[in-house]
């Protein structure tokens, strides 16, 4: 379990690392705790990494308009010890107090998880239910060239993003939590650490019928419904069923007992 | 034995002292040295290239050009034997295990080519640089169906795949048509992979000055690795030394002569450079560390009161692919028919077991060996006839345990029970687990809408069984005495040399407190030396929950000798008669004069200044080696009653442990403070056992768990808190009543924590006859349930 030779660049910009990128062989690193595993079990073999968990540009986090910007390369750990600033009351650190294990989390990025897009992550669930969106950076002559995307636009499947090969995950944006909101998640695991099975996120505004219903560690990308029917099971099992003709009906009624527990919570959380 | 002069625990020195373990310093400041850690000038590092698949004909495989200098398969390997390690027992299939594959491959991960390079990602670089030509064969990968007929053949000639079938015809025919109550039930274990926190490796060089090879491995069982590297490699033993520096768990993983260790040793030879191998936990859990799968049809009879009155089994053990040495195929299969009827005593008994071939990697002893799997088919079967006659399944037990006033007791299948009160450990452990509430919280509904299940496992445990027993076995090692070699130094610290070796057990300590209890010498002044051939007496090693038995036995009797001896040099430095002279405390003195002499008085005299020593002195001086076997060696048996309370989801099918307790008799205990962290450590394997470990492999017999995201274990969160109970009953046999216990802990935690699911589980009708119970099997069983209700009352 030793990767391929490969080559190792650091740089000072994002812009220079997207331009870097562009050779098409070149792939960032920023915490490795999936890719890591990766490349020594040569599942991946790329030809260079960039590290960018020293980038700058991706280590900051600021209050803007509406909601904080958070840096890609924020690990889990900064999260989870309130480093950051939370406008979410308290549901960023509690999240992130509960990824795999505290040496994970010391390394593993808020970015880099999304990135990777394993459908059992927590950030993915998370973000989708609270709104977040993505900020991505490419290579451009004149000045960058950003986009902003809703998780739903950037996540298209497990591990799969719209992300294009020379295009960096820069930041995430956290709309601001109100007050009279609440928020519930539930995941389950058979042990403490371990990749879930199943997971759900709830989030209930003020307004009775702004409610979002996010359902994780499915075969692909996270699903999600808004309104009054989003905690509905026959709408969930009609959903999943259609979008997994194969998950059988133990499967689908393990994941709403999931929803339950995680609106249980959200009484609480 | 001395008699001891404290009963308090924190003060009392020798056997029963509750002693911080001496090796521990070393490893909690990470200064312990593994194979790991070792580093040689020019050394080279090994990666193999193992099959890909579980079933084929090997048809080519091609080196790159470049490379084939560095690049071995069988054909390069020289004058190199296969692993062959047949059983004695009637109709034993013989089966080599190549070193490297030839001709076929038999299971995913068995070593193709040795690949060489100098460090370890290059020489995985060379692996991946081979092409292979493997003409793909239909696999086996489940032992029953392997045992069909037309099934796939693994060894050919055989002309079936079963290694061994055993027989125990027992007459249930009577019983079997008066019976009041009769249950039938089919229980299955996985295959598991025993995950100790070190992997294997191995480091071989060859010494020019010695004439000798050197190598390093992380084993239990050195002497036996050297008898085995000499049979394959066609060395003498003398031209062979084998050192086990700090080993990181066994648990039965290195108790095995590795295919590793015998192509890492030749290739120190032909390179004349010293090689290492260091197993990945890829390897580890894809190819080398599988255990454990049983399956047992079971058909119990009773009386109207549950009693047990017959037991007639048929049981499959799945063995793998090759008979591993030196404990061969059958390991488990022999014994799971004359152990199956536990701690009870009844009728009749038929068991016949088939220890099967497939095309998996070969099964090894994991702690508890066959005896885990056995508890669960025989424990849920009680709990399952308890129901049957709607009884508390501890008073079924009750009735059926082994009296204490028939000790010792000769059971059905012959098994000499040596010492104990089995009713007495259960009623501790009903009692510690508090079943009487639990019973009345079953009564009202949980506010969080789980179930409360309360479930017992108890068992005995035979250990440290010696050469009776492996005789009748006839596997190519059979243990007889246990010897050791104890010397006091000029400055009168103690060497103790035993071929055993230490890989977690705490024997450091605890054999120092053996030379404790008998000579008085602080434990801080004794050196236990072991893992060497070259310094140590053979030994068969560490297996079977025999250290504290046999090597302990054979360091009291050296120990005693040494005292007479000392005794006598004591008595001439004193001038008092030989008769009047004692030693306590590490102090020679004599009823006769107020005059002492100091073990170093004693060691520096024979040593240094032997001119003050009569001419008629014992010449053997003060290095005694004494060789030990108990008075009876079928085995001491000690025994424990697993209590648990669980809280189960059906919703979501996962299971939380609320609560455990564990009664436990392992005699008398030399350390209860290493034998309660030897329980902790067993338990969490046992709850891996019940609820977590599986490796599950596919239709062509692929190995669907390949890390440990994948594969897994107990951590922290999931062990509870386990209340401990001792009884310490002497056994009759043994130097100071002590028995073996370190595999206990890992024996009882499927069966109890399963009952207790299944008690969980009544209001459901559900019931779960297998382990891991997953939250699939969970709900599996309850779905299963369900729907035999709606045609019932369809």
């Amino acid at each position: 379990m030793k990767p391929q030779a490969f080559d190792y660049h650091r740089v000072k910009a994002v812009a220079e690392a997207c331009q870097k990128m562009k050779d098409g062989e070149t792939r960032p690193i920023a915490g490795g705790q999936s890719l890591g595993p990766m490349l020594n079990l040569r599942l991946a073999r790329p030809g260079a990494l960039l590290d960018v968990a020293v980038l700058r540009e991706l280590r900051g986090c600021q209050r803007v308009q509406g909601g904080v910007l958070i840096g890609a390369s924020i690990t889990h750990a900064e999260i989870e010890d309130g480093l950051v600033p939370d406008n979410t009351g308290g549901i960023l650190p509690i999240i992130a107090r509960g990824i795999a294990y505290r040496a994970i989390r010391s390394r593993g990025t808020i970015g880099g998880s999304l990135a990777h897009a394993d459908p059992s992550a927590d950030w993915a669930t998370t973000l989708s239910v609270l709104d977040a969106q993505v900020i991505l950076q490419g290579p451009s002559e004149g000045g960058p060239s950003r986009r902003r995307l809703y998780l739903k636009d950037f996540i298209t499947g497990a591990m799969q993003t719209v992300i294009a090969e020379d295009e960096l995950l820069i930041a995430i944006f956290v709309p601001d939590v109100p007050e009279d909101s609440r928020f519930g998640y539930f995941k389950l695991c058979r042990k403490t650490g371990e990749l879930a099975h199943a997971m759900a996120a709830v989030f209930r505004g003020a307004d009775p019928d702004d409610l979002r219903v996010v359902f994780g560690a499915l075969p692909g990308a996270p699903m999600i419904q808004t309104g009054a029917k989003a905690l509905d099971p026959i709408t969930w099992q009609h959903a999943l069923a259609k979008r997994y003709p194969d998950m059988d009906d133990t499967d689908i009624g393990v994941r709403i007992h999931v929803m339950k527990k995680a609106l249980e919570r959200s009484n609480t959380q | 034995m001395q008699s001891r002069k404290d009963d308090n625990a924190s003060v009392k020195r020798g056997v029963g002292a509750k002693k911080v373990r001496k090796e521990d310093d070393r490893y909690m400041r990470g200064l312990g040295d593994f194979v790991g850690d070792m580093n040689m000038p020019g050394m080279l590092e090994v990666a193999f290239l193992r099959s890909p698949v579980a079933h084929g004909q090997l048809k080519k495989i091609t080196k790159p050009t470049n490379a084939e200098q560095n690049i071995f398969v069988a054909a390069d390997l020289t004058g190199v034997k296969g692993i062959l390690a047949d059983s004695a027992l009637p109709g034993f299939k013989s089966s080599e295990q190549p070193i490297l594959a030839k001709e076929k491959v038999r299971y995913v991960g068995e070593l193709v080519a040795a690949c060489v390079a100098s460090d370890r990602a290059k020489a995985e670089d060379l692996a991946d640089s081979i092409e292979l030509d493997i003409e793909n064969l239909e696999a086996v990968s489940d032992m029953l169906e392997g045992l069909e007929e037309g099934a796939p053949l693994i060894h050919e000639q055989w002309g079936d795949n079963v290694f061994q079938h055993t027989l125990v015809d027992g007459d249930v025919e009577s019983i079997r048509r008066t019976a009041a109550v009769k249950i039938e039930r089919e229980y299955r274990t996985a295959r598991q992979c025993m995950s100790p926190m070190e992997g294997r490796g191995v480091l071989a060089f060859w010494d020019s000055r010695l004439e000798q090879l050197q190598v390093f491995t992380s084993t239990q069982i050195p002497h036996i690795v050297r008898t085995g590297l000499s049979e394959c490699l066609g060395l003498s033993h003398e031209q062979i030394r084998v050192v086990a520096p700090d080993v990181g768990g066994g648990f039965g993983y290195k108790g095995i002569l590795l295919a590793e260790e015998v192509a890492v040793a030749w290739l120190a030879m032909h390179f004349k450079r010293p090689v290492r191998w260091l197993e990945d936990r890829r390897e580890q859990l894809t190819a080398n560390a599988n255990c454990r799968e049983h399956f047992y049809r079971v058909t119990a009879y009773a009386d109207e009161s549950g009693r047990l009155l017959a037991l007639d089994t048929d049981a499959v053990v799945d063995a793998g692919a090759y008979s591993s040495y030196p404990f061969s195929a059958c390991l488990e299969g022999a014994q799971v028919a004359s152990i199956l009827p536990g701690p009870y005593d009844f009728q009749a008994y038929r068991c016949s077991t088939v220890s099967a071939a497939t095309n998996k990697p070969p099964i090894l002893p994991y702690r508890g060996v066959a005896r885990t799997g056995v508890c669960f088919a025989m424990e849920l079967t009680m709990d399952a006839l308890a129901r049957a006659v709607g009884r508390e399944p501890s008073d079924v037990r009750l009735d059926c345990l082994v009296k204490p006033e028939d000790m010792p007791f000769t059971n059905i299948t012959g098994k000499h029970f040596d010492s104990g009160n089995y009713p007495e450990c259960l009623r501790r452990a009903v009692e510690a687990i508090d079943l009487k509430s639990i019973r009345k919280r079953q009564e009202t509904p949980e506010e969080d809408g789980r179930l409360i299940g309360i479930g017992m496992s108890i068992f005995c445990e035979q250990s440290a069984h010696g050469t009776s027993v492996y005789a009748g076995w006839g596997i190519p090692m059979v243990p007889g005495h246990e010897q050791a070699v104890v010397r006091l130094t000029p400055d009168g610290s103690l060497e103790i040399r035993v071929g055993i070796h230490s890989h977690g057990q705490g024997l450091e300590t605890t054999l120092a407190q053996v030379a404790e209890e008998v000579l008085g010498i602080d434990t801080d002044r004794v050196r236990v030396v072991h893992g060497d051939t070259a310094l140590t007496p053979y030994s068969t090693g560490t297996w079977g929950s025999r250290c504290m038995v046999m090597a302990g036995g054979a360091v009291a009797r050296a120990c005693t000798d040494l005292s007479e001896r000392i005794n006598n040099i004591g008595a001439h430095l004193l001038e008092v008669p030989l008769e009047s002279v004692a030693l306590a405390d590490g102090i020679v003195s004599s009823t006769r004069c107020s005059k002492t002499a100091t073990l170093e008085d004693v060691a520096r005299t024979w040593y240094l200044k032997p001119q003050l020593l009569p001419e008629n002195v014992d010449g053997g001086g003060l290095e005694v080696t004494a060789g030990y076997k108990p008075e009876r060696d079928s085995g001491t048996f000690s025994y424990a009653c697993h209590a648990v309370v669980v809280a189960i989801d059906p919703e979501l099918g996962t299971t939380e442990i609320l609560n455990y307790a564990i009664v436990e008799d392992g005699g008398v205990l030399v350390n209860p403070m290493i034998v309660d962290g030897q329980v902790y450590g067993g338990v969490a394997q046992g709850i891996g056992s019940a609820l977590y470990e599986e490796m599950p492999f596919d239709k062509n017999g692929q190995p669907l768990a390949s890390t440990l995201a994948d594969y897994l274990l107990p951590g922290a969160t999931e062990v509870p808190e386990i209340v401990i109970d001792h009884m310490e009953t002497p056994s009759p046999y043994t130097e100071f009543g002590q028995k073996g216990i370190g595999e206990s802990g890992a024996i009882g935690p499927p069966a109890a924590i399963v009952n207790a699911i299944n008690d969980a589980l009544r209001p459901l009708n559900a019931e779960i006859c297998e382990v891991p119970v997953t939250p699939h099997r969970m709900l599996g069983a309850i779905l299963k349930a369900q729907l035999a209700k709606s045609e019932e009352t369809a």
